[in-house]
């Protein structure tokens, strides 16, 4: 089972200074007041937090609901947004891979992959033996997903007392939020040019095709980096 | 609920977890010590960066209501709060909201 200890260490870590709750916790304010504002009642907005857990997937669903589309143009929108989860999943669960531990833990709470636990695990792993690190990681991501939940029931009770420009104070938080975070993770080469190609190379690929622009944008600029840093350790 | 919006979760929820699933199947055969795995780093922080730099440039929702040019002013004050505050992230993120939903209702 769940090592308690190793959980609540990790759950705690949103509880730190320079935790990602509070931009976590922001966005979610927005979402729920979004949802509101295109007609879902106080549990549909909950489950769908629950269920889904990752903003851009979110905010794509509430736009095809609006537009009418079908369930299938929404899960193929939906596959695409969020294809980025799959090379974060990638790059994460090697680091927490233990043949001691059951598989069920790793199918269950790969669920939490979502920009905020990932950076938190990434920055906290080398501190956790092996064997340990999901038992943290379902702490960080429980508490993560805790928070977003909370705050989407804080949005959407709060959506008629936010005007439009408190909720573009909360939107523009997050990515805020998290360009500080990547640029105080660009330690290594590597990382460095991964972050400013997928930066550049993101918003330049979304002229030929708003689709396919962050996943282009990070296949192409992370590839780049990839192979500049082995060169640079060759 | 409706069962047009329960559907719509339902639809919506599956198709972000299995790009999630997929990723921890493969993570079974790779190890951290590998070059793929170097690689799927590399892919991930690119396309994380890719995501936030679209979200503030061509951003979707209420963000896309607020001119080009105070989403830059506020990323670009954010960050100099970042580096004089010795890279604490909490300052810039206040930062930016206060200082987003000013410049919006002033300007």
């Amino acid at each position: 089972m769940i090592k308690k200890e190793l959980f609540l260490r990790g759950y705690k870590s949103i509880l730190k200074p320079d935790s990602p709750a509070i931009a976590l916790g922001c966005c979610f304010i927005a979402i729920g007041a979004l949802l509101k504002n295109i007609g879902f009642n106080i549990q549909e907005s909950v489950f769908s937090t629950m269920l889904i857990y990752a903003l851009p997937g979110s905010l794509v669903m509430a736009e095809s609901i609006l537009v009418g589309s079908s369930l299938l143009s929404i899960f193929i929108a939906v596959w695409f947004v969020n294809a980025r989860l799959y090379p974060m999943a990638v790059s994460l669960f090697p680091l927490m891979m233990d043949e001691s531990q059951p598989k069920w833990k790793y199918y269950l709470s790969c669920h939490f992959i979502a920009v905020s636990a990932w950076l938190i695990m990434k920055s906290n792993y080398e501190t956790i033996k092996k064997k340990d690190r999901v038992d943290f990681w379902i702490g960080i991501g429980s508490a993560t997903w805790s928070v977003a939940v909370l705050s989407t029931i804080i949005g959407f009770y709060l959506s008629d007392y936010l005007n439009k420009d408190m909720l573009m104070g909360l939107a523009i938080l997050n990515p805020i939020y998290f360009t500080c975070m990547m640029v105080g993770a660009m330690k290594t080469i590597q990382i460095t040019f991964s972050v400013m190609l997928g930066g550049i190379l993101g918003p330049v690929f979304y002229f030929f095709s708003p689709e396919w622009s962050i996943l282009l944008g990070g296949l192409i600029g992370g590839s780049i980096a990839y192979l500049i840093g082995e060169k640079n350790v060759n | 609920m409706s069962i047009n919006i329960l559907l719509s979760i339902i639809v919506t929820s599956l198709a972000t977890y299995i790009s999630r699933f997929l990723g921890v199947l493969s993570s079974v055969r790779i190890k951290e010590t590998t070059r793929i795995f170097r690689w799927f780093n590399c892919l991930a922080y690119a396309t994380l960066a890719a995501l936030i730099a679209r979200t503030i440039v061509f951003p979707v929702g209420v963000l896309s209501d607020a001119s080009y040019s105070s989403r830059i002013l506020v990323v670009l004050l954010s960050l100099g709060i970042f580096f004089i505050t010795k890279k604490n992230f909490v300052y810039p993120t206040i930062f930016s909201a206060i200082s987003m939903s000013l410049i919006n209702n002033y300007f």
